[in-house]
């Protein structure tokens, strides 16, 4: 017991003993990974065989979401055709954007933290592959989290749905409905848009990204701009909260995570 | 001793690898019932250590604070130990009951502890939502995982009785 509270103070306290733990952790990774690989197949299964229960209405609906997003897409290059040309005349002066302005390094998931006061996982890349803490962390799906503690070849990240993960949103439709992305209540997967003015309109089906650092204040968030995040699966107000009331299912699925992207800033490569 | 120690070392090793690449989920705690059929069997002192040790494997494997989940589960090893060898000595429930009370142990000791560390600790959640499922789910994996542990810990009269037989002729 002593020797365990002795642990605990030297961990909590200081970083003397992170190279041990990182020696150790390295030296765990090879089981981790076979596991993990002799695993997957009946993950895999599991996750396969659920999907296909819904696999028949959700078919559907992609269908028609695809004849609309076509539609869409013709619009939306025109305008970005539009606001391409506006920028060079203006000259305009941005904050770095997604993802051109990132570097994108690619990295398994080696465990995940079994406890249910923190949702949080380990990949397999760290400090000596270019990573620091507070990279932001994704998929192709969309925002993952950060990272909350780099090794020199492990680094522990926090998910969208850990309790200390805040993330600056904003509604892709509406660029007024800035808020604050935070885990939702009851354990579940499911994320909640808060701090969003009750004057700004968000409807059911909208998506969110990262809103990166609107304001350019003295504490920029740690999300570059325009990252999904997910889309708003209910809205609600009353007259006792000052915000709206809006939960949004996020893009990843967070318990069946393989591998992800950790973004570098490229300037910080330079 | 000895070769219980490394046995209880290696099965540990074993359900913490499993525990964090393999099953991904939170309700179930394989290392903890697997320690607590270890200390059932062959007392607190095994117990103990074993409970540290997997704790240290657990810190290590998932970068957490070093010493959180060893501290925990030393006292949880400890106790499952001295359960099997007062009280809970040859009574059919005894696995069973020592895993749901050491869930429900270590769950409000690792909630305290997050506290005491200023870290996040959302009591309804933890202890309302998901406990219940936890201990329900740990419970149901006791009769494989203990079943396992007998296997490799034979209890020492058997092995005392086996050694008895001698061969005439």
């Amino acid at each position: 017991m002593l020797v365990s509270l002795a642990l605990i103070t030297a961990s909590f306290r200081s970083d003397a003993l992170d190279p041990a733990q990182s020696a150790a952790a390295s030296a765990l990774r090879p089981f981790e990974i076979a596991a993990e690989r002799v695993s997957r197949p009946f993950r895999d299964a599991w996750g396969w065989s659920s999907d296909l229960v819904h696999a028949r209405s959700e078919n559907e609906r992609l269908r028609k979401q695809i004849d609309q997003l076509q539609s869409q897409a013709v619009t939306d290059q025109t305008s970005i055709q539009d606001l391409e040309r506006l920028k060079r005349l203006l000259a305009y002066r941005d904050s770095p954007r997604f993802p051109q302005d990132f570097d994108a390094i690619a990295t398994r998931v080696i465990a995940q933290a079994p406890s249910r006061f923190e949702q949080q996982i380990v990949v397999a890349a760290g400090t000596a592959d270019g990573l620091h803490e507070d990279d932001p962390v994704v998929t192709q799906a969309g925002l993952v989290g950060q990272v909350t503690r780099a090794f020199a070849h492990e680094s522990r990240v926090a998910l969208l749905t850990d309790d200390q993960t805040n993330v600056a949103a904003v509604d892709l439709k509406d660029a007024s409905a800035i808020g604050i992305v935070r885990h939702g209540e009851g354990g579940s997967e499911a994320l909640v848009f808060d701090r969003v003015a009750k004057t700004v309109e968000v409807l059911k089906g909208e998506v969110v990204v990262t809103a990166g650092s609107p304001g350019n204040g003295r504490l920029p968030s740690l999300y570059p701009r325009g990252i999904k995040i997910g889309v708003v699966t209910s809205v609600g107000q009353n007259d006792l909260d000052i915000f709206k009331q809006i939960q949004v299912q996020p893009f990843v699925s967070f318990s069946s995570l393989h591998s992800v992207l950790v973004l570098v800033p490229k300037s910080r490569v330079r | 001793m000895t070769a219980d120690a490394a046995k209880a070392a290696g099965l540990l090793f074993v359900a913490v690898v499993l525990q964090v690449s393999a099953l991904w989920t939170s309700l179930v705690d394989l290392p903890l019932v697997t320690l607590a059929s270890i200390a059932l069997l062959r007392g607190s002192m095994l117990g103990a250590f074993a409970g540290f040790w997997a704790g240290l494997l657990l810190d290590t494997a998932t970068l957490g604070t070093l010493g959180f989940s060893s501290l925990l589960l030393t006292l949880a090893g400890f106790w499952t130990g001295r359960y099997g060898e007062t009280t809970g000595r040859d009574r059919g429930h005894a696995p069973f009951t020592s895993v749901a009370v050491i869930t429900a142990l270590t769950t409000v000791g690792a909630l305290v502890l997050h506290y005491l560390l200023g870290e996040a600790a959302p009591a309804r959640l933890v202890l309302v939502d998901t406990l219940p499922k936890e201990v329900v789910l740990n419970v149901a994996l006791t009769l494989p995982v203990y079943g396992l542990c007998r296997r490799l810990f034979p209890s020492r009269e058997a092995a005392g009785r086996i050694g008895e037989v001698r061969l005439l002729g």
